[in-house]
This record gives C-alpha cells, sequence and structure tokens, in this order.
C-alpha cells in the first residue's frame, strides 16, 4: 500500500533490546529535551494586559457608520440583509420627518437595525453589498452575554459615535479602517 | 534545673524543634506545590501561575482557600470514622518521617549544646521504613472506608506497589548500612563527613538509583503515580473524597516528597555535609546554620529532580511496574548487595 505522505513510519513490533529495557537511557534522553525547554521563549500572550494583534483584514464587530457631519448613512435599502447568508440581519426602514435633515443623511433611513451575533459568521458580505459604506466590520470581537437576547444587537450598540460631538468615542470606533 | 530528675530544659527545647520543623515542613510542602506548578509550566513554554500575588507567590494560599471552602462530603454508605481517620493517617505518617533526620549537626546557646535532630534514635533508618509502611495504611483505610470498588482497587493497587517497592529499597539500604555499620541517620553522616571519607553515592552508585527509583515509586510519584491513574483507572483511593480532606492526602504526598529527598540526601550525599569546607574550623553555630542551607540546597535539587521526571516521563503500566519491581529492582538490589559485601570482606583481608 503506497503511504499518504512521506512521514508515515512503519510500526516495529520486535522485542526490546537490553538497553530499552533498563529505560534509563531514554528516560535521560527524555529529561535533556524538556530542559532545553527551559531556556526557551514562551509562546504566552499576558491577556488582559497584552493583547495578540490583529491582521488588518480582520473582521470583526459591525459598525454602522456616520458621515463627516455626523449624519447617518444607513438608507435601508436591505442589500445587507439580502447579502447576508446567515440571515442574521433584520430592519425596518422609515422616512426622514422635516427637521431630521441632521440625523439622517436621505429620505430614507433604518428606524430598526438588528444583527443577532450568534447567527452571524463575519464573512462580511455585508459590507461589500453596503452601497452607502454604511457598515463594516471592526477590529474588535462580540464580548460574553448571558442571555441569547443579548447577543441581538440592535442600533444602541451598532451605530459609531457622533465624530462631531464625540470625536475620540469616534476614533476609538472607527479603529484602522477608513 | 532539674526537678523529679528531669531535664525540662530538653523537654522544652524538643518541643520548640518539634514546632519548627513541622511547620517548616508544612511550609515548605505549601511552595512545593506553587513549585510543581512552575516547574511544569517553564518545562512547557508556559509561565505557570502568575495571577496571585506577585509571580503568583501567594497562589498555595488561594489553593488552600479554595479546598477547605469546598463542600464536604462523605458518602452515607461509607464507614465514617475510618473515612475521617485515612487522610490524618496519612499526613500523621508523612509528618513523623522528620523526626530522625538530622538537619544540622549542634548549635550552641548559653553554654547548651543543643543537636538539630529531634531523635537520634540507634534504629532511625528503621523507623523511617516502619513509618513510610504505616503511610500505606492511611491509603488502605482510605480506599477501603469510602466503600466504592474503584476506590478499594486502587488502594489495593497502591498498597501492592509500595510493598513491592519497599522491598528493592530496603535492599539496597542494606549495602549503605554495611558500609557505615549503623542504622542512625546521624552516624552514617557524620561517617560521609569525616575526613578522608567521600560521600555514599561514590561508593554505591546503583544502590543510589535503585533507592531513587524505588522512592519515586514510594513516594507516587510520575512515572510510579498509578494510585492515582485519573484518566485511565478512574482516579485513586481518594476518588470519595473532597474539600481539605483530599487536600490531606495530596499535601501528605508532598511532605512524603521532601521527606525521601531529606532520606536520600542523608544516606548518600552527605547530609547536611558541605564538599570540600571542613566544618570543625568554624564556630559552631555557624557551621550548623551552613549545614541547615546545605541540606535544604540538597532537598531543594532532588525536589526539582522528582518534578522534571514527572513532566518528563509518561506513566507505567501496571504489568511494566510489577515487572521493573519484582523482576529487574530487586534483583538489581541484591547484586549491589553482594558485591558491596564481598568488596568490603576483600579490604578488610579477611
Amino acid at each position: 500500500m503506497q503511504a499518504l505522505t512521506n512521514r508515515a513510519q512503519e510500526v516495529s513490533r520486535k522485542p526490546m533490546t537490553f538497553m530499552e529495557r533498563l529505560y534509563i537511557p531514554s528516560i535521560l534522553k527524555g529529561m535533556a529535551i524538556t530542559f532545553s525547554h527551559i531556556f526557551k521563549k514562551q509562546p504566552t500572550i499576558r491577556y488582559p494586559e497584552q493583547k495578540r494583534e490583529f491582521s488588518p483584514v480582520f473582521r470583526g464587530l459591525h459598525v454602522l457608520n456616520r458621515d463627516e457631519e455626523g449624519r447617518e448613512r444607513c438608507t435601508a435599502c436591505g442589500l445587507c440583509a439580502v447579502a447576508c447568508p446567515a440571515e442574521a440581519i433584520t430592519m425596518e426602514a422609515a422616512e426622514r420627518e422635516v427637521g431630521q435633515e441632521n440625523l439622517y443623511r436621505e429620505e430614507k433611513y433604518a428606524a430598526k437595525y438588528e444583527i443577532n451575533m450568534l447567527r452571524c459568521i463575519f464573512c462580511g458580505l455585508c459590507e461589500e453589498a453596503c452601497p452607502k459604506d454604511a457598515i463594516y466590520l471592526s477590529e474588535t470581537f462580540a464580548p460574553a452575554n448571558f442571555t441569547r437576547t443579548g447577543f441581538i444587537y440592535g442600533k444602541d450598540h451598532l451605530l459609531i459615535p457622533n465624530p462631531v460631538t464625540e470625536p475620540e468615542a469616534y476614533a476609538a470606533a472607527k479603529g484602522q479602517r477608513n | 534545673m532539674t526537678l523529679l530528675a528531669v531535664d525540662w530544659l530538653l523537654i522544652i527545647e524538643k518541643l520548640v524543634l518539634i514546632a519548627i520543623i513541622v511547620f517548616a515542613s508544612l511550609g515548605i510542602a505549601l511552595y512545593t506545590t506553587f513549585a510543581e506548578r512552575k516547574v511544569a509550566a517553564v518545562l512547557q513554554d508556559r509561565p505557570g501561575p502568575n495571577r496571585a500575588g506577585p509571580f503568583g507567590l501567594l497562589q498555595p494560599f488561594a489553593d488552600g482557600l479554595k479546598l477547605i471552602m469546598k463542600e464536604e462530603i462523605i458518602p452515607t454508605s461509607s464507614n465514617k470514622a475510618l473515612f475521617v481517620l485515612g487522610p490524618g493517617l496519612a499526613m500523621t505518617a508523612a509528618l513523623m518521617t522528620c523526626s530522625v533526620i538530622p538537619w544540622s549537626s549542634h548549635i550552641e546557646i548559653f553554654d547548651r549544646k543543643i543537636d538539630l535532630q529531634i531523635a537520634d534514635i540507634n534504629i532511625g533508618i528503621l523507623y523511617i521504613f516502619g513509618v513510610v509502611s504505616m503511610g500505606v495504611y492511611g491509603m488502605m483505610i482510605g480506599g477501603w472506608a469510602s466503600n466504592n470498588k474503584f476506590s478499594l482497587m486502587a488502594a489495593l493497587r497502591g498498597a501492592s506497589q509500595a510493598i513491592s517497592y519497599e522491598l528493592a529499597m530496603g535492599l539496597s539500604l542494606i549495602a549503605v548500612l554495611m558500609l557505615s555499620g549503623s542504622l542512625s541517620l546521624k552516624t552514617i553522616v557524620d561517617g560521609q563527613m569525616a575526613a578522608g571519607s567521600y560521600w555514599n553515592i561514590v561508593y554505591q552508585p546503583l544502590g543510589f538509583i535503585i533507592f531513587f527509583v524505588c522512592a519515586l515509586a514510594e513516594c507516587n510519584r510520575t512515572p510510579f503515580d498509578l494510585p492515582e491513574a485519573e484518566n485511565e483507572l478512574n482516579f485513586g483511593y481518594h476518588q470519595e473524597y473532597s474539600s481539605m480532606k483530599l487536600g490531606f492526602y495530596l499535601f501528605s504526598e508532598y511532605i512524603n516528597m521532601i521527606m525521601s529527598s531529606a532520606v536520600m540526601a542523608s544516606l548518600y550525599f552527605g547530609g547536611f555535609d558541605v564538599p570540600f569546607l571542613d566544618e570543625s574550623t568554624l564556630a559552631p553555630n555557624i557551621a550548623a546554620i551552613i549545614g541547615v542551607a546545605a541540606l535544604l540546597t540538597k532537598i531543594a535539587i532532588f525536589i526539582f529532580v522528582f518534578m522534571w521526571i514527572r513532566w518528563t516521563v509518561p506513566r507505567f503500566r501496571y504489568d511494566q511496574l510489577m515487572n521493573l519491581g519484582w523482576k529487574t529492582m530487586i534483583p538489581l538490589a541484591l547484586f549491589n548487595m553482594l558485591v558491596t559485601g564481598a568488596l568490603i570482606l576483600l579490604k578488610a583481608g579477611v
């Protein structure tokens, strides 16, 4: 039979020699190996203090974006919900009233926008589908929660802070992306 | 200061010594558990416990607190008195060993010579063997009183292992006793310290290896930790134990480790002797302190080797364990004993 890889080794069934039955040489060999590990570098990342750096293409929690004047970009067109393979996104559209021009960029906006983080597979297709650059995946991941309903993130969770009134929070939420 | 012909100072002095040694061994055992975890971590490229206190130094106290706060469970079908007695017996037997170990020569306070050994009895090493055998009762009683077949089988396994390896241990010890001509640990150490004589390891390398392997088996340490093989043999004789009673069993294992290290250091590595240093030229108090430090260093090295082996070698199978004990260790120990005896006779010119 042909081996699948060149790493396959045939099992040896021959009885142990006297030196092998003594165990001590092989035990000493093993101890030398473990001793050499004392001087090896530890790969541990001490988590709450140190954090592993994400790659620039990391896809984490979603963010609903605002434009530079602090208006919501989302027009509730539903393309993200259609693109979503996990069917995690639901939304309800509403019409912009007079006097709300500083809140919403266009005449239609999302009154309700929810993502179920337990369904979401963080594939980023919603980000690709969005014609308004209104949704993108940030560099943070979903924190733990005690209930299933806690994982359904609404607009209060998803919406980025207003860049006009809270510039620091906006910059922190925006991260390295643009 | 003699009342009723009793030297009260001697009693006070011994009581103080007992208190110091018992609490010191408990404290060292506490930190041995910490050292075990740190050594395991370092050998496996991990940082180990480092959250409780600086460098994780408060970890053993956190562990102890956790064990005390856990629910105390006594199975309804168990023999309650024996169930409680088991861990106590294991702990007592472990602590009793320290009474004959010479920790150092002697100190002088107000013209009074105080030996740093609780009891220099002339059958010291025999006493240790007796007490260690008592430790097997802790294991047996614990396993039997649990009224659980797995605990009972694990206890039998542990007891048969301890008894098998005690034989080879005793036989390898006889060679040392032939060299020193005494059962008193103090005399054995003094013989190694005397000018012109070497440590017993020079005369007894094979005997030391046998003794060391048997000590590993006696302390239930890897590769002989079958009494507590959690995954393949359904844990050990302490399966039904919880809370601090389990803690006592685990703790007594660490005390056993310290004591067997101390015995090995005394028998084969000159006890409190510092190599290339003539203690008789120093003031007795300074020599005593250096001696204690030397013995503790030797113990620490032995404990490190114990742990190093534990985190390197996998566990033996039970038949391999018995084969090694009866078919390899005992013949080797007998051979070692015969050769030693023959050489002593040759040297004496009989």
